[in-house]
């Protein structure tokens, strides 16, 4: 398709068609999540000897892991800013240094992964493993999207094209991030 | 691109666009209308395999152990996968295919006047994703085991444990082939959605979007906004089969019945998903067929809202006798009887449409009628299983086998036939045939009838669902019941050779039929001020339609006319 | 009683009365509305010169005809719902003290049944275990403890109104008293797999004096009085038979 839709240019809603489109997403994720996390809480506070099995996690690992998160999200917000002043090849860059952060996340997480699976603690370890592997993995595959679509983003910033997508593209690295906000103390603190 | 086609553009002079080949006109397209008749075509093919599973386990119901013809011999493995997979079928990949993403692409866009969806290549992902998981869906039903035989619903410990429904493969591919459906239709939804919102033509106000829209709109918002936990569920399930995770396993710490939780949390939504573009497709038709504005459009929407809201909160009502706590009954019975208020009110809104109309009984306005008609039964029936006293008999009983046949098969097969009926001359530029319309008009309804009206009958005598043998149980087995299911299987069989006239009619107007011009009804909505079909871009790109006034101004006083488009100045 | 299924526990008129009183309350409002549509499609059909009128839906005496029946449904829809929970309070939600138990398993694809045996005490060396058939004496309130060994089943008694769901994992408690004599299904109505269709049993209800007769027959007489603590899951597969 050369010609561009006209719908999509179209805003009778005086908001951006592509931020609608990201918030709804988010709705339906949010209930995604909502609805591990729920079923979650309310087997953990059924079960009180899930406390000894989520005592096994790596609270630090995990702490660092939100600081890397919170920080990616930083860069984003960063981005943004960049990218509202027209300036895509800054806004790229930061971009690139958000992939980064979901990098170093994501190999943080293998090490921890690897560590507790050579401990013995499995997805089939017990209820409190199987809520652990299933939430972060979720959560994690989310990660590997929003690092996907920005790359895909930063492309095109670099070039100065498609400069709104940067904004869309953050709301959806923030909301990953608070995710994560809720699972580190559901996961790794409740003990 | 072949040669040809090249050629042909060049000859054409300096054509914006080089005419695509047939595969890239048909199965590539981003063009709405084109994916709606994939989804469309889709779903009809589903409900005749849906349709033909019917067929088969009504056969082996009303004399068991028989050799069905075009099927043979009926083991109880195979009617519990003939029953489950109909009932996915009918639900997933007919209703919500046909009503909600076939109608819902062909008209947001033409109803909102823009040139198509916000996101056209998300919305051809949405069709492949469908059609992908249609293909698992139908491939289950062959693979090693046969395929999953535990009820759509899915419960686990059965569904999740394969050393109980010795079904292993095919119960996997069923989880999974749901949620890539579900997935299709996130896709779809958001596009729904965000075009409904925010690509509307100028001019053109919330209030003065046809109910159609807003309905399927409202639906996909439920959607979005139930099916989260399923999906996570279905993730869970999926895991319980082939990882030996154990979240619905008691024995491992889990719980059968957060399943059903999140599958009803999602399950009684659902049902009004599927609703409200049936009853959308009812507004539309009846206006223009009595003539009438909509009696209080506002109001119809504030109910559509109010149901949906409501519907979020009496989803335990599946679940009264399940064993959850006895004191939250009490709480879903309120809200599941008070969900009849904002649906008695849509009901009798529609009926006042009526009052002081000119009211043609044209073919699709018989099968809008017909909903109506039918729907209540279905409708006034579930106030019976609401009640959860009441439930604690009727619960998989035959009765709730009627209340849900009489919503749905209104919805998914009357409004749906009605919806086509109506707009088949905008899809196709043809009308279909009024004789041959009526004829299977009748020989559909009477039937349908008396398949469903001896269920409630044997409901209240205790016949219980998914059972492929009622000889096998003394009191079930008596011959005066054994009757009402032959009356039923009798009337089935009358009904289904009754559609081959409705496909061929469908078929041959297609090419054949009478010619019909833009706006053959004489509607006021925005698709009929295009042409029959509509080109690719729905209108020239100078001449988009800027909107004036809402959707149902017929006999608007002062007028020559009786109806005055939305596009039309003054 | 509810067409021709017969009624026979404390509890199974309460349940066809509700189910009688909602026939009435939805009746009258299905047929009047029916009985309006039908008629304004009559009334109004196409004729001739006759063009349709310009009604907004704002007009009192039109709105009217809407809101009156409206309220009167919010009023139905309570009588019903005060009903239908009075119902539910009697048969799941109070528990009369019981004057015999008996434990209910479920499994694929049979149900089978503890009596409590002579002493009138579950779970000692007297009990009386049986496939698909469940004595019951008329006229006395049992408790039953319902279970299930692999997947959910759900115990349904037609003639009593009464079913639950049985969940691998947990005892459900709940109860019933027969009012008549005789002898009628057991269905399994919850899907459990491919012999769903064939899990049944019968459940016999016998006066009184038959019942101490059956009892007094089947149950193995252990040292009297001597209770024994075993292992219920244990003696109930034991008791099994396919
Ligand atoms: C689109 C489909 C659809 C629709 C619209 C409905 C609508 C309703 N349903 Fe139904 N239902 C199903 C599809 C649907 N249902 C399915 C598929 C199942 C079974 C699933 C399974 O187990 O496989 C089911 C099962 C089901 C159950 C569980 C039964 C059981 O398994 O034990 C219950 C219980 O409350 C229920 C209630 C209702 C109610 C109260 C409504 C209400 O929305 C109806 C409201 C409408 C009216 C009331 C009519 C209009 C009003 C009047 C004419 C005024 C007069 C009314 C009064 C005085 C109250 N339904
Ligand atoms: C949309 C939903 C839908 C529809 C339309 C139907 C249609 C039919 N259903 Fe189905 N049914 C279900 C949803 C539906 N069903 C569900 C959810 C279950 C529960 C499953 C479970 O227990 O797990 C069920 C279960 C179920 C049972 C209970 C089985 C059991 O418990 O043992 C029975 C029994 O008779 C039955 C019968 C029929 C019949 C005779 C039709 C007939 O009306 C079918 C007639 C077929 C057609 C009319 C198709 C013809 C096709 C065309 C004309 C092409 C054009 C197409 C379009 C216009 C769309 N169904
Ligand atoms: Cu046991 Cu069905
Ligand atoms: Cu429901």
């Amino acid at each position: 398709m050369s010609t561009k839709t006209i719908a999509t240019q179209r805003a009778s809603m005086n908001i951006p068609t592509g931020r609608l489109a990201v918030w709804w997403l988010l709705m339906s994720e949010i209930v995604i999540f909502g609805g591990v996390l729920v079923s979650y809480l309310m087997h953990r506070l059924a079960h009180k000897e899930w406390a000894e099995q989520a005592a096994y996690t790596n609270t630090w690992a995990g702490a660092f892991n939100t600081f890397v998160l919170l920080t990616s999200s930083l860069s984003a917000v960063l981005a943004h800013q960049a990218a509202s002043r027209g300036n895509g090849k800054r806004a790229a860059n930061l971009l690139y240094l958000t992939v980064l952060g979901g990098l170093v996340f994501l190999t943080v997480k293998a090490f921890e992964w690897t560590h507790e699976i050579q401990e013995g603690f499995t997805i089939q370890s017990g209820g409190f493993w199987s809520y652990y592997y299933t939430a972060a993995g979720v959560h994690a595959v989310h990660v590997i999207a929003g690092m996907l679509v920005m790359l895909w983003v930063a492309n095109s910033a670099k070039k100065n094209e498609d400069l709104h997508r940067v904004e869309n593209v953050g709301i959806y690295w923030h909301f990953v991030d608070i995710v994560w906000i809720f699972l580190f103390p559901l996961l790794y603190i409740a003990k | 691109m072949t040669d040809h086609a090249h050629a042909e553009a060049h000859g054409a002079g300096h054509a914006p666009h080089a005419e695509p080949n047939w595969f890239l006109k048909y199965f590539w397209s981003t063009d709405h209308k084109i994916i709606a008749l994939q989804y469309m075509f889709t779903g009809m093919l589903m409900a005749l395999i849906g349709g033909f599973m019917a067929y088969v386990f009504r056969m082996q119901i009303a004399y068991p152990g028989m050799n069905v013809p075009f099927f043979g011999h009926v083991s109880p493995d195979a009617y519990n996968a003939l029953i489950t997979n109909h009932g996915s079928i009918m639900i997933f990949w007919v209703a919500m295919p046909v009503l909600l993403a076939g109608f819902g692409n062909f008209l947001i866009p033409l109803m909102c006047g823009c040139d198509d969806m916000v996101f056209p290549r998300l919305n051809r992902l949405s069709y492949q994703v469908f059609l992908l998981s249609a293909i698992i869906l139908l491939a289950s039903l062959f693979v090693p085991g046969g395929g999953f035989g535990g009820a759509w619903t899915a419960y686990p410990p059965l569904s999740s444990t394969a050393k109980y429904n010795l079904t292993p493969m095919g119960s996997s591919m069923w989880v999974l082939a749901v949620a890539l459906e579900f997935a299709a239709f996130l896709m779809g939804g958001i596009n729904f959605i965000v075009t409904a919102m925010n690509a509307r033509a100028p001019g053109m106000k919330a209030f003065d979007v046809p109910l159609v829209v807003w309905m399927i709109v409202v639906a996909s918002l439920l959607f979005m906004a139930s099916v989260g936990p399923l999906i996570a569920g279905a993730v869970m399930l999926l895991m319980d089969q082939n990882l030996g995770t154990g979240f619905y396993n008691p024995d491992r710490g889990g719980d059968p019945i957060l399943w059903q939780h999140l599958f009803w949390f999602f399950g009684h939504p659902e049902v009004y998903v599927v609703l409200l573009p049936a009853m959308g497709i009812v507004a539309e038709i009846m206006t223009v067929f009595a003539r009438k504005k909509m009696f209080a459009y506002k109001t119809v929407i504030y109910t559509v809202i109010a149901t949906g809201v409501l519907s979020f909160f009496v989803w335990a009502h599946h679940q009264f006798v399940a064993g959850i706590d006895p004191r939250m009954a009490n709480v879903f019975t309120v809200t599941t009887v008070l969900i009849s208020i904002p649906i008695a009110e849509m009901c009798f809104l529609y009926i006042a449409t009526l009052y002081g109309g000119s009211i043609r009984f044209t073919t699709p306005m018989l099968w809008a009628l017909a909903f109506m008609a039918e729907f209540l039964i279905g409708g006034v029936t579930g106030i019976y299983l609401g009640a959860s006293g009441a439930d604690i008999f009727f619960h998989d009983t035959y009765f709730v086998v009627a209340h849900f046949h009489y919503t749905f098969y209104p919805i998914a097969i009357i409004g749906t036939i009605a919806g086509l009926t109506f707009w088949f001359p905008k899809m196709f530029g043809r009308y279909m045939n009024e004789t041959w319309g009526k004829i299977h008009f009748w020989g559909t309804i009477i039937p349908f009838n008396f398949i469903f009206i001896p269920m409630f009958w044997l409901g209240l005598s205790g016949e219980h669902r998914r059972i492929y043998d009622y000889t096998n149980f003394p009191d079930l087995a008596v011959p005066w019941m054994q009757q009402l299911r032959i009356v039923s299987t009798v009337s089935l069989v009358v009904m289904l050779l009754f559609q081959f006239i409705f496909i061929w009619n469908f078929i041959y107007s297609m090419w054949k039929g009478k010619r019909a011009g833009n706006n053959p009804w004489n509607a006021n909505t925005l698709e009929w001020t295009t042409t029959s079909p509509p080109p690719h871009g729905n209108w020239p790109v100078a001449d988009m339609p800027i909107v004036y006034r809402g959707p149902y101004e017929y006999a608007a006083p002062g007028r020559e006319t009786d109806f005055w488009p939305q596009n039309e100045k003054g | 009683m509810i067409l021709s299924l017969p009624s026979l526990s404390t509890f199974s008129g309460d349940i066809d009365g509700l189910v009688t009183l909602v026939s009435w309350l939805v009746g009258v409002w299905f047929f009047a509305t029916q009985i309006m549509f039908f008629w304004l499609l009559w009334r109004f059909r196409a004729r001739d010169g006759v063009k349709s009128q310009y009604i907004t839906g704002k007009e009192p005496h039109l709105k009217r005809w809407i809101n009156i029946p409206h309220t009167l449904i919010l009023v139905c829809d309570v009588v019903i719902i005060i009903a239908a929970v009075r119902v539910w309070m009697k048969v799941k939600q109070t528990l009369p003290p019981p004057d015999d138990t008996i434990r209910v398993v479920g499994q694929q694809w049979t149900w089978t049944f503890q009596h409590s045996g002579t002493d009138g005490v579950l779970d000692t060396s007297d009990d009386v275990w049986t496939s698909d058939t469940l004595h019951v004496a008329e006229g006395k309130t049992y408790h039953f403890l319902l279970e299930s060994k692999d997947v959910l089943h759900s115990f349904f008694v037609p003639v009593f109104r009464l079913k639950q769901d049985a969940i691998p994992g947990r005892t459900i408690t709940g109860w019933f008293k027969a009012t008549k004599t005789g002898e009628y299904d057991i269905l399994c109505a919850e899907i459990c797999g491919i012999g769903h269709g064939i899990m049944g049993g019968r459940i016999k209800i016998e006066s009184p004096e038959q019942h101490v007769a059956w009892v007094q027959q089947h149950s193995v007489v252990a040292d009297a009085g001597a209770t024994m603590p075993s292992d219920s899951s244990a003696a109930v597969s034991a008791g099994a038979t396919h």
